[in-house]
């Protein structure tokens, strides 16, 4: 199919202008809102009358300050750290998979897959009730260890597709060339292997980073709440004021570090996942 | 440069598979050697040993007089070209050229590494690619650039392992002359492994026959194709292969299948009190007794043949006989085919017509051979009978003073080419001076 006939090409435009409004006109709506006077959020209008900092203000400076920063705190946090360990475990489990013929290898990608394909709801009950009784409950190890659960399959996947593709025997060639055995690997495979390690630890952070129902369930506290929890227990600036506002505002503050990276990296992303999805 | 020394070398792979049985190999300085074999025998074991990339089992290597056996690939100072090129993609063409260089940290400085590569690139026709990735180039430069990576630096030997056979046949022939032509031109020892006996016969000084790891013969390619030392060398070198036939003997005459040949002297004696023997018939050695001068066809045998098949090819044209094989040397030739990884029994001769001949698919023909250019082989062992032991030295001797004249001229024209480019150089720079001055 090399041109488009002019007929094709119009529907493609209307398909494409129709999928793009039905996926961002919330978050639009939600941009809108955040920058709404409290008195203007039933104004019926889309764009604010009046636009205001006014509910970034309460959330990053105002009363809303402590449950917001330490909430994001949390999160950029937890997030990082059950990233970091997700990638190193993946990394060496991957490498495994992807080099070594050892018996089991089957069983630990089909365990991988069984385990991401969990309804995390069933889990939670059960999680939260060992967390209170072994003192993991409201802290960062209890978000961790269950946010390992939700990145370590889907890493384990994308990297020994991805690990499988490289040419391994460039290990050798640069050895023969006079290279040590770590020089080769620094200088011939790592180069090849870190944007698969690089994609895999962006998706992994983005499944810590948005989680909603661990974060709810597993935390009472500005000791370990994530952002997405903590948005539920924001209140307006009186007890008769809806903190739509607030919520909005927060909401647009922990997208948009997401929708940079996104953009930033883009075309590491897809060919990491199309690999993924071809050679898995 | 290096001379390279295989004592008993053996391999056990760790499942217990014996790949290489006991091989013993002297390649001299300056020496292009091939070793060549039907897949699977062995080559690119024995080679990757050599490297350094695959531990030996037992027996010595030794590069340059000393025993290399423990050194990492990077001590032996060796340059291999893989089957696949193992180019690094994420380096453009000349940072793969100049890979090996950076590694030496320190002793190269940035102008010599650039006049290293662009030296290497213009021997390589490779100087408008320097920049591109090898995901961009095509098979044969992409066999060019790892060349390149190979002579760039002063390696001991050059190893290369079948690193034709990804390109296609026009390709192979260009690149398989411009290889001679460098190691020429360089005298560096280099060991070439290929299962393409075409390339093995172009190729080499020296030619080594593997065959299941244990070493068949080493000899140079006309050593190999007239003297073949048992019935595998001798179905492996030439092409089209050599045609085996049962042979009865009976008193002084020997039966073929579509033929009574007479058997007298020194080959009487060797075949001794076997009835029966496998008889080897290069194609090329029949002819077509129709376009034959009449002294010459006195001196041979002719046959009337039922020709099948014919194949026109230009230059000669390849007849096809069935004939009907011996029951007791069946099991022997079948089990030779399986080595030499044919399909199925040969129960057919080839033979390589002029292609003048107007033999045709379904004649009756007659054909022409001359029987002192017949082998004979033992049905059990293999061994050649024919082979005679003053020619094979003969050969030998005026193969290695080949290689060594070769190898001079070779090198006097460098010479000469290169005084030639010096003195433009200096007749450019004084010109150049007074054109300043005036
Ligand atoms: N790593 C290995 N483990 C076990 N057997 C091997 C290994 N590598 C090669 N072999 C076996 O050794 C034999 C020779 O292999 P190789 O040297 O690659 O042959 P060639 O290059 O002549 O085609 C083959 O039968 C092959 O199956
Ligand atoms: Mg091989």
């Amino acid at each position: 199919m090399t041109g488009l006939s002019t007929k094709q090409r119009v529907w493609w435009g209307v398909i494409t202008v129709l999928v793009l409004v039905y996926a961002l006109f919330p978050v639009a709506a939600v941009a809108a809102t955040s920058f709404k006077l409290p008195s203007e959020l039933n104004s019926g209008t889309f764009l604010p009358p009046t636009p205001t900092w006014g509910n970034y203000e309460q959330i990053l400076v105002g009363d809303a300050q402590g449950l917001f920063l330490s909430a994001l705190r949390n999160s950029v946090g937890i997030s990082l750290i059950a990233t970091g360990i997700a990638v190193v475990l993946a990394t060496l489990a991957a490498y495994a998979i992807a080099r070594l013929d050892f018996p089991g290898k089957r069983v630990v990608l089909t365990t991988a897959l069984g385990v991401s394909i969990f309804p995390i709801i069933s889990l939670v009950t059960p999680l939260f009730n060992v967390w209170r009784s072994i003192g993991l409950y409201d802290t960062w190890a209890g978000l961790i260890i269950p946010y390992l659960s939700l990145t370590l399959p889907i890493s384990i996947w994308t990297l020994s597709a991805f690990f499988r593709q490289i040419p391994w025997e460039l290990e050798q060639a640069a050895q023969v060339d006079g290279a040590t055995s770590w020089q080769a690997f620094r200088k011939a495979i790592v180069p090849l292997a870190a944007p698969g390690v690089f994609t895999t630890a962006l998706i992994a952070f983005f499944i810590a980073w948005n989680d909603f129902v661990y974060g709810i369930s597993l935390t009472s506290t500005e000791a370990a709440r994530p952002v997405p929890a903590a948005l539920a227990f924001f209140t307006g600036a009186s007890q008769f004021e809806e903190p739509t506002g607030s919520i909005s505002a927060a909401a647009v503050v922990v997208t948009v570090p997401v929708v940079v990276l996104v953009l930033l990296f883009q075309r590491q992303i897809v060919s990491g996942l199309t690999q993924g999805a071809v050679k898995g | 440069m290096a001379s390279i020394v295989l004592k008993d070398i053996v391999k056990k792979y760790a499942d217990g598979f014996p790949a290489v049985k006991g091989v013993s190999l002297e390649i001299a300085d300056g020496e292009f050697v091939i070793l060549v074999g039907p897949s699977g025998c062995g080559k690119s074991t024995l080679l990757r040993m050599i490297v350094g990339l695959e531990d030996i089992t037992s027996g010595d290597l030794e590069i340059g007089g000393t025993r290399v056996n423990e050194k990492a690939p990077r001590d032996r100072h060796l340059a291999m070209v893989f089957q696949n090129y193992a180019l690094y993609p994420h380096l453009t063409v000349y940072e793969n050229i100049a890979f090996p260089l950076r590694l030496t940290k320190g002793q190269f400085s940035q102008e010599e590494i650039d006049r290293k590569v662009n030296l290497a690139a213009d021997t390589l026709e490779l100087g408008d690619h320097l920049d591109r990735k090898p995901a961009n180039l095509s098979g044969g430069q992409r066999q060019r650039v790892a060349m390149g990576r190979a002579i760039v630096r002063e390696a001991e030997a050059f190893l290369f392992d079948e690193p034709l056979s990804n390109l296609d046949a026009k390709l192979r022939g260009q690149m398989r002359t411009e290889i001679a032509r460098m190691q020429r031109r360089l005298g560096t020892t280099t060991v070439y492994v290929t299962h393409d006996q075409t390339e093995a016969l172009t190729l080499g000084d020296r030619v080594a026959v593997l065959k299941k790891g244990e070493l068949q013969q080493v000899a140079s390619p006309r050593g190999l194709y007239e003297q073949p030392i048992n019935l595998f060398v001798a179905g492996f070198i030439g092409s089209p292969p050599m045609n085996f036939l049962p042979g009865e003997v009976d008193g002084g005459t020997m039966r073929l299948p579509f033929a009574q040949v007479p058997i007298d002297g020194p080959l009487r004696e060797r075949i001794g009190d076997r009835k029966l023997v496998i008889v080897g018939l290069r194609p090329e050695h029949v002819e077509d007794a129709a376009l034959l001068e009449e002294d010459k066809a006195a001196g041979g045998v002719r046959f009337d043949a039922e020709i099948d098949v014919t194949e026109w090819l230009g230059s000669e044209l390849y007849a096809y006989i069935p004939f009907d094989t011996h029951p007791d040397v069946a099991a022997k030739l079948e089990e030779l085919d399986r080595d030499l990884d044919g399909e199925g029994m040969r129960t057919q001769v080839i033979v390589a017509l002029s292609s003048e001949s107007d033999v045709r698919d379904g004649d009756e023909a007659q054909l022409w051979f001359d029987p002192a250019r017949l082998m004979v082989f033992d049905p059990e062992t293999g061994e050649n009978l024919t082979r005679d032991e003053e020619a094979v030295v003969r050969i030998e001797e005026e193969n290695e003073a080949d290689r060594k004249a070769a190898l001079e001229r070779a090198q006097a024209r460098e010479k000469r080419v290169a005084e030639r480019k010096e003195r433009r150089e200096t007749e450019r720079a004084s010109g150049g001076g007074a054109r300043a001055a005036s």
